[in-house]
């Protein structure tokens, strides 16, 4: 069925649209757009008043499926990411078992035919069992569909290892995406070593263990002339690395999660084990040096790092906690009411930095902008919207979310996959 | 009412009132234990919970014998022998304990905020007996009333604190107490043990016990745990106790009426000299007979007014 | 609420007169004053106390000794209490073995105050005997509890108020009836 979507303002960073246009989609492929559109037979959506942007992408999403089905499912993850404005979502290779061979990429990819609303892109390891000792065989993935390779939340420490690995990915021109920690630094770490982690005598994990993985990754990706994607940057050191490396003729991107830019390590004073992630809130001035840099362009995308937990899981005492928030349904709203509204970043540079630049990285050629023959992927917008967050509306299997009865403005209203509205 | 909290969970949430409702009420209780009967019947019929899941000899017995002089039950919960070795999460572990009726619930945890933590779905009042290398507030009590027996103010007295301040929550619950009550705090360890910015605290930091110890009215001296050696967070236990071990000869630098202060236990001979520790300028003793009364005044504050609804 | 007076019943002259009844009353009841201590409750009782010593001196001259004591911790009423009570010092630095104890107080009304002082007095050692010793008893009685001396019997009704004021802390020495009255 065809899908016509009128009076929308329309903003394409691709193409440099910003306008009042009519779209029409016709067998999941954006077939028509003008001013003004008249057809017969078409579902119309009147779009005044609201945004139209290419559908948004999440390169850093952990579904737990396959082996912790408890925490969230390809299902449950995906309709968590329709209702928060996602398209498109990368998820990580920790899983259990790891996707580390065609077995499991396969799995993840038919599961998310049967049962995913949004497209799904497999992140298969740069090493076995995520153990920093065996490169996969990169070629073999890249076929069966993964689209990245990581080993997130197991940063590789062996640097001879990592510079294999990112030699290798040349052959397949492929990304790797590194999780910066170096572990021996952060060991027993709960929260980001400061003022508040001396006052409250928790282990913390200092800016230096971020630093210096991002310093490693940029001397190999100059040496290897590979393609290093940084995840969830959280430190002003870090943000420096990066602009020296793209001041050079480095590949590197990074990426920024909301809850770097909203929260800071001084909340846990509350020991609210919802604010426990890794890597940790930092401090004022490392979220200060995050928006410089998003204003400046620095940084390449958003991304939420959505890392759902049970209740029970969550329901203990700090140290036992696991690490990691639940983004995918607060992201948007939080971006749109933190940055877009209060007029720190525009609308167009936030659409580049959740949509058209994550489709960049990840070489998605048919996703990221509105022209004539890309995929209908839309996400559509209200920039006055009013929410409450509450965890329990939650699509996502999980609730561990710090940002639970935030009061923002701004949400996705509409998802459109392959056009089929899969949210609304 | 001076004394409106339901918990005791640490000292930086009180006032400087707070702590002196604190102090004057230990004063009145000190008399009970030189007693004959060392027993008032002030929380008969209260049922106390000893929560702790971390050895320890002074301030587990401490506030048994406080709560038992109180005439209240308790009861000594022992890790070893519990549920928790099976895998029973700590929020279990405190809600079956409630369903037995406890009114107040005394935890040691290794957690930083583990009481804050329990205090969030507990009917019992909490208190919060050490929380990893967060607070420990009734050492930090019992430190400042022994203080105020020999100095009776504590206002302008310089107290330096000796020794690894990072891992130590008998050194934050003292700093922030000392601070609110108008004391100079001066702290001393190596660099690894004592980040520059406790300074935020609003205290004085050297690396230099020599330097620091000159015109000291208290010093008081930490435990340091041999395995933090390991760790590299300094070289050697021999160049340690050339540093920062309290000799004779270093205390002789501090005020002469100066009083030397430890929360035990005590490494003899490494972070202080043992013919110090039994010495007259020793107040070690004293500081573990006062545990009690501060115990009692707290137990008493907490459990012997009427339920509130407030919460802290 | 305010307070209203009712009655000034007592005056520093009927006191002083009471007092010196009461003194003569202990004096010929106990031939033995070398065994006699003297505990005050917190806070009119101390004074009271002091006072009768005091007279005991003049007339006797033999000193005797007067405790400090503080009912706080021997409540029957903490539950119910709206506010926290303030723990104060019981100062008794004599030995209570074997002693004849003359408990001071200055009302006596339910004789909870009393029951719970005489816990205590018990819990510091074995007395010989405990004497009560009031300045005022204003009836309403809910435990079996008699006085051995009284200043002045004051039929009252448990709305009023019997405040005792010693010049020791309230400037006058005076006996007031007072009833709280509802604000308009």
């Amino acid at each position: 069925m065809r899908l016509l979507i009128k009076n929308g303002r329309v903003i394409d960073p691709a193409s440099n649209v910003d306008e009042t246009l009519d779209i029409l989609i016709d067998r999941g492929k954006i077939v028509k757009i003008n001013p003004k559109i008249e057809v017969n037979g078409s579902k119309i959506i009147d779009a005044s008043r609201l945004v139209v942007a290419p559908g948004f992408i999440d390169m850093h999403v952990h579904l737990r499926e396959p082996g912790q089905e408890d925490k969230e499912t390809i299902k449950t993850g995906s309709l968590a990411a329709a209702k928060g404005g996602f398209t498109s979502i990368a998820c990580m290779p920790n899983t259990a078992p790891v996707n580390d061979s065609r077995g499991i990429t396969e799995f993840i990819i038919s599961e998310a035919k049967r049962n995913a609303v949004v497209n799904i892109l497999p992140i298969a390891a740069v090493t076995r069992g995520l153990c920093g000792e065996e490169i996969t065989d990169m070629t073999d993935l890249r076929n069966a569909g993964a689209i990245a390779f990581s080993d997130d939340g197991h940063p590789i420490e062996n640097s001879l290892v990592m510079r294999r690995a990112l030699e290798y990915s040349r052959l397949l021109d492929a990304l790797i995406i590194d999780h910066c920690e170096d572990r021996k630094l952060s060991a027993g770490g709960i929260m980001h070593e400061g003022i508040t982690s001396l006052k409250l005598g928790i282990k913390a994990i200092p800016a230096s263990s971020e630093e210096i993985l991002v310093a490693r990754d940029i001397v190999l990706a100059k040496e290897t002339k590979a393609k290093v994607h940084i995840a969830h940057l959280s430190v002003k050191g870090a943000v420096d690395l990066l602009k020296f490396a793209k001041q050079q003729d480095i590949k590197i991107t990074a990426e920024v999660t909301p809850h770097h830019l909203f929260l800071t390590d001084a909340s846990l004073e509350s020991f609210d084990t919802n604010l426990k992630v890794n890597p940790p809130l930092r401090s004022e001035q490392d979220v200060e040096a995050l928006i410089d840099a998003i204003k400046e362009g620095w940084i390449d995308a958003f991304a939420t790092d959505h890392a759902p937990h049970t209740p029970d899981e969550k329901d203990v005492e700090l140290d036992k906690a696991p690490f990691g928030i639940n983004g995918l349904e607060t992201a948007v709203p939080l971006l749109l009411d933190k940055l877009v509204n209060k007029n720190i970043l525009p609308l167009d540079k936030f659409v580049a930095m959740i949509s058209t630049n994550p489709a960049r990285i990840l070489g998605l050629e048919n996703k990221g902008k509105i022209s004539v023959g890309t995929d209908a992927d839309l996400t559509i917008l209200k920039l006055q919207k009013d929410v409450i967050v509450d965890t329990n509306q939650f699509f996502s299997k999980s609730r561990n979310s710090p940002f639970n009865g935030w009061k923002l403005k701004g949400a996705p209203v509409m998802t459109i996959v392959g056009g089929k509205i899969v949210h609304s | 009412m001076p004394f409106d909290h339901k918990h005791l969970l640490g000292i930086e949430p009180l006032s400087k009132l707070d702590i002196l409702t604190i102090l004057d009420t230990a004063e009145s209780f000190v008399e009970i234990s030189t007693r004959e009967v060392k027993k008032v019947p002030t929380l008969r019929g209260k049922t106390i919970v000893n929560l702790f899941f971390e050895p320890s000899t002074r301030t587990r017995c401490s506030f048994e014998l406080a709560a038992k002089r109180l005439s209240a039950d308790i009861v000594n919960f022992n890790k070893q022998f519990s549920s928790v070795v099976k895998g029973e999460t700590l929020k279990d572990t405190v809600l079956n304990l409630e369903a037995m009726q406890s009114d107040a619930i005394i935890i040691r945890h290794a957690c930083p905020g583990a009481p804050h933590y329990i205090s969030a779905f507990c009917r019992s009042h909490i208190i919060n007996a050490g929380d990893g290398a967060h607070e420990h507030p009734t050492q930090a009590l019992l430190d400042a009333f022994t203080i105020r027996q020999k100095k009776k103010n504590l206002e302008g007295l310089k107290i330096v604190i000796v020794g690894d301040i990072l891992h130590s929550r008998v050194a934050r619950s003292n700093i922030f107490l000392l601070n609110k009550m108008g004391a100079e705090v001066v702290c001393v360890g190596p660099p690894a043990l004592l980040p520059e910015e406790f300074k935020e605290f609003g205290i004085a930091f050297d690396y230099t016990l020599d330097r620091a110890i000159r015109g000291a009215d208290v010093i008081m001296m930490l435990r340091i745990q041999l395995e933090r050696q390991q760790k590299n967070l300094f070289p050697s236990i021999r160049e340690y106790r050339d540093l920062f071990s309290l000799t004779p000869k270093r205390f002789r630098r501090a005020k002469r009426n100066a009083i030397i202060m430890h929360p035990g236990p005590i490494n003899r001979g490494v972070e202080i000299s043992a013919n110090l520790v039994d010495s007259a300028k020793s107040v070690i003793l004293q500081q573990v007979e006062n545990g009690i009364a501060v115990r009692m005044a707290v137990l008493y504050l907490l459990l012997g007014g009427k339920e509130r609804e407030t919460t802290d | 609420m305010d307070e209203k007076i009712k009655a000034r019943v007592m005056d520093a002259r009927k006191i002083k007169r009471a007092l010196h009844r009461m003194v003569t009353e202990i004096i010929e009841r106990n031939r033995d004053l070398s065994s006699l201590v003297i505990v005050g409750i917190r806070t009119r009782g101390i004074y009271l106390g002091k006072r009768v010593s005091k007279m005991i001196k003049e007339l006797e001259d033999i000193k005797i000794p007067v405790g400090v004591l503080d009912i706080t911790l021997y409540r029957d009423d903490f539950s119910e209490l709206e506010a926290q009570h303030m723990v104060k010092k019981t100062e008794i630095d004599f030995s209570v073995v074997d002693k004849e104890i003359l408990l001071v107080d200055d009302v006596l009304f339910t004789g909870r105050t009393i029951r719970a002082a005489m816990d205590s007095l018990i819990d510091l050692g074995r007395p010989k005997s405990i004497q009560l010793f009031v300045l005022i008893d204003r009836g309403h009685r809910e435990l079996p509890i008699k006085a051995d001396y009284v200043g002045k019997f004051l039929p009252t009704s448990k709305r009023e108020i019997v405040q005792v004021h010693l010049k020791e802390i309230d400037e006058t020495d005076e006996v007031l009836i007072t009833e709280s009255v509802e604000n308009t």
